[in-house]
């Protein structure tokens, strides 16, 4: 009885659907495989120091940005708009009718931002992407009118020469906390 | 002459499928290895705000601060979370310098934080990293359709 099993000759096993189930396992990855590319604002942080002197910095250079707890903007004194901040921000750093409150030159200007300890996060974004995107302009139009070339065709060297003549200044202060008060 | 009528009298030959099992099996394999799985196990419930002017994040010597509310927990305060542990403000300077190995601005520290969380304890987040010399921060964010 046994002697007759082994006296048999296997079947085949069919390699036909062998592709089917690679596909199947294949498509299976395809579709679980999320690629996530993350992205997000790029900071370079001020070096810690305990009470560093603040370098003077002359008053008309400075455009202030404040933000309160509850997430209210203030330019220079005035209670403003998120919005707001691009358009005012490009004017002060470039000052094209010479005023005398605003940047003397466009890389003397320096940023400066402060917030609450209970501004939300969301707001905090929302004002630095304006502040980025305000250079971010400033950068293209100074690029165009330079190389005549958009800012992110420009050779490394060229891109160094815009950064030198606008370049990216923001002071955060720790923030204030009126809670405390 | 001969030549040429002999070529197309015969049928085509058919085109042989035995090695395309082999060839999914490759392009199986090849998913299988690029596919990187999760390597953080995230515990804090996070909604990440949304900006327009984006750069994408660097990959190499990456840390992840998350900061949200945990998902163990019904408490609406905001807890900390790198790379794969709870961890409390105190523990970041530690944490950076010993990852970093001493070496200033070595690490690429990406805060994913909830849009709702307030910007107290990410300044306290940030003054620990200053301390510990790592400079290039970034907040990761959603990109905003405009």
């Amino acid at each position: 009885m046994f002697g007759k099993k082994s006296k048999k000759r296997l079947p085949e096993i069919g390699a036909g659907s062998m592709a089917d189930i690679a596909f199947l396992l294949l498509i299976f990855f395809l579709v679980t495989t999320t690629v996530v590319i993350d992205k997000g604002i790029k900071v370079v942080l001020p070096p810690f120091c305990e009470d560093c002197p603040t370098p003077p910095v002359n008053d008309r250079n400075v455009f202030n940005i404040k933000v309160n707890g509850n997430d209210e903007v203030l330019i220079e004194n005035e209670i403003s708009q998120v919005g707001e901040i691009r358009k005012r921000m490009k004017t002060f750093i470039l000052n094209p009718d010479n005023l005398s409150t605003l940047a003397v030159r466009s890389n003397s200007a320096v940023i400066s931002l402060q917030n609450d300890r209970a501004t939300s996060y969301d707001q905090y974004i929302q004002v630095y992407n304006e502040i980025k995107a305000a250079y971010n302009e400033l950068w293209e139009e100074e690029a165009q009118k330079q190389f005549f070339r958009s800012y992110k065709d420009l050779k490394l060297s060229q891109k160094q020469q815009v950064r030198k003549k606008i370049p990216m200044a923001i002071s955060e202060a720790e923030p204030f906390d009126l809670s405390m008060n | 002459m001969n030549k040429f009528r002999k070529n197309t009298r015969k049928g085509n030959p058919e085109v042989s499928t035995a090695s395309l099992p082999d060839i999914i099996f490759i392009l199986l394999f090849f998913f299988m290895v690029v596919t990187v799985l999760r390597q953080n196990d995230v515990k804090v419930n996070f909604k990440l705000p949304e900006a327009s002017q984006l750069d994408k994040l660097d990959k190499e010597d990456k840390i992840t601060i998350y900061i949200g509310k945990s998902k163990f927990s019904n408490s609406d305060k905001p807890v900390i979370q790198i790379n794969d542990a709870f961890a409390e403000v105190s523990d970041i300077y530690p944490f950076l310098k010993m990852t970093s190995g001493g070496l200033p601005n070595k690490l690429n520290t990406v805060l994913k934080v909830d849009s709702e969380v307030t910007m107290g304890i990410i300044s306290d987040v940030k003054t620990e990293i200053r301390k510990a010399d790592q400079l290039r921060i970034s907040y990761a964010t959603m990109t905003k359709n405009l």
